[in-house]
């Protein structure tokens, strides 16, 4: 008879959860590759309805940006149990003795990492696209790095919630978009600010409360979400 | 250890009643699981095993009245592999979502040349057959530090050969002084006392 072996601790769980969610997001480089895309594609929409006058465009690039990376980020939002649930492997994480909080923070993190992050690294290109001006380049970034973390936190709710559903697409985006709704207050703000060249940390720090509200409560409502799914 | 239940009970339940869309499946059932136990549930299909057994490892947590006790650490497998296809069968054990233990390579490489996986331990698992899915699952068994087993259908999917390995397991795993309970149409060809636990009748004596 061998050693008894005790459950990995927290930590070293979690990570394991992170490079297993990080390995299966780079073996389907295209789901990563898609948001980015969408970005792109919607960027590109609007100097053709707007029409093609730089400073107008300008006017209004921190308000487009923010809403092109809030439904970006939507249309990823459904993905983080999905996989998961359909193939068990949802059930055996409520079954870990680790506690669900940090397991699903696990999740989450490893959701933002692979969109949320690239999308703020990349997002000065698109920035360009539409003649932001570049001293507002640093809050774009900034704002983004803040408010996609509370995104995909916000969003993995929605995800918990209408995971056992068919057809939950439509049903996650009304449920979770009246929660967007501070982030894109705060995010577009922060970059319209800094255009003006006004300082755009005040927004920053609300985001930053907002981030520090979501990682300690989203967790909970996750992990509550996703034991009444796999209930149901 | 000598065959047969003895010790603290790992599991008991008391009063459980279900009732699903209107029918009640089972009612007043009381039972308690201990080392050395090799329990049997037994119904026709929609009879309730799966609620029984989902109820018993705590994902059903509401529905239901009566109690549960849980008075150990327990392993299930369930209808659905938990496999990820993205995955190569070692990955899938090592960075296994269940955080039971943290195993080594070679243990891996081990429980995974006992269920005749040997050559496969890096192949992506969507390249593997419906039956090789179930069989990196039950690698887990071997593994397992649980004393508790709640095995769903273990037999589903697996050939011949397989399924007398893996019974030649579940009694090797009550005779360690470990329970296990599972759901299967088949009867067991094991050389060690089966209790049938009937739905309607409760744990034969």
């Amino acid at each position: 008879m061998t050693v008894p072996r005790t459950p990995p601790g927290t930590a070293a769980f979690c990570l394991a959860l992170l490079r297993r969610q990080l390995t299966l997001a780079a073996r389907r480089p295209i789901e990563i590759g898609n948001p980015l895309l969408f970005f792109a594609m919607v960027v590109a929409l609007f100097p053709l309805g707007l029409g093609p006058a730089p400073d107008q465009l300008a006017g209004f690039a921190p308000g487009i940006l923010w809403i092109i990376a809030l439904l970006s980020s939507l249309l990823t939002s459904d993905t983080v149990f999905r996989s998961d649930f359909e193939d068990g492997s949802l059930e055996q994480l409520l079954l870990a003795p680790q506690p669900l909080f940090m397991s699903v923070l696990a999740y989450i993190c490893a959701h933002w990492l692979v969109t949320g992050l690239l999308l703020a690294l990349v997002s000065p290109l698109f920035a360009l696209m539409i003649k932001l001006p570049a001293a507002a380049i640093g809050a774009l970034v900034a704002s983004l790095l803040l408010g996609t973390a509370v995104l995909s936190l916000v969003g993995g709710i929605g995800a918990a919630l209408t995971v056992g559903l068919k057809r939950g697409g439509m049903l996650i985006s009304l449920l979770i978009l009246p929660f967007y709704m501070p982030v894109l207050i705060f995010g577009s703000a922060a970059v319209q600010n800094a255009t003006l060249g006004i300082p755009a940390a005040p927004y920053l720090a609300v985001l930053g409360a907002l981030l520090c509200l979501a990682i300690a409560l989203a967790p909970l409502a996750i992990a509550a979400g996703l034991r009444i799914s796999v209930d149901a | 250890m000598p065959p047969g239940p003895g010790g603290e009970a790992l599991l008991t339940v008391a009063a459980l009643c279900l009732e699903r869309g209107g029918r009640e499946l089972f009612r007043d059932l009381a039972f308690a699981v201990r080392p050395g136990q090799l329990v049997q549930i037994e119904g026709a299909n929609g009879a309730g095993k799966t609620s029984l057994l989902r109820i018993l490892a705590g994902l059903s947590r509401y529905g239901y009245s009566g109690s549960v006790a849980r008075h150990c650490p327990l392993l299930y497998l369930g209808h659905l592999s938990a496999v990820k296809a993205l995955l190569t069968p070692r990955e899938n054990l090592a960075w296994h979502v269940a955080g039971e233990s943290s195993y080594s390579r070679p243990q891996i490489d081990e429980a995974l040349a006992k269920v005749g996986l040997y050559g496969y331990e890096d192949v992506p698992s969507h390249a593997l057959s419906a039956g090789q899915h179930r069989r990196v699952n039950l690698a887990r068994l071997y593994l397992s530090q649980c004393p508790l087993w709640l095995l769903d259908e273990p037999f589903t999917a697996i050939d011949k050969s397989g399924v007398a390995e893996l019974e030649l397991l579940l009694v090797e795993h009550v005779r360690r002084g470990g329970a296990v309970v599972l759901t299967s149409h088949q009867s067991l060809q094991v050389a060690y006392p089966v209790q049938i636990l009937s739905l309607s009748e409760g744990l034969a004596a």
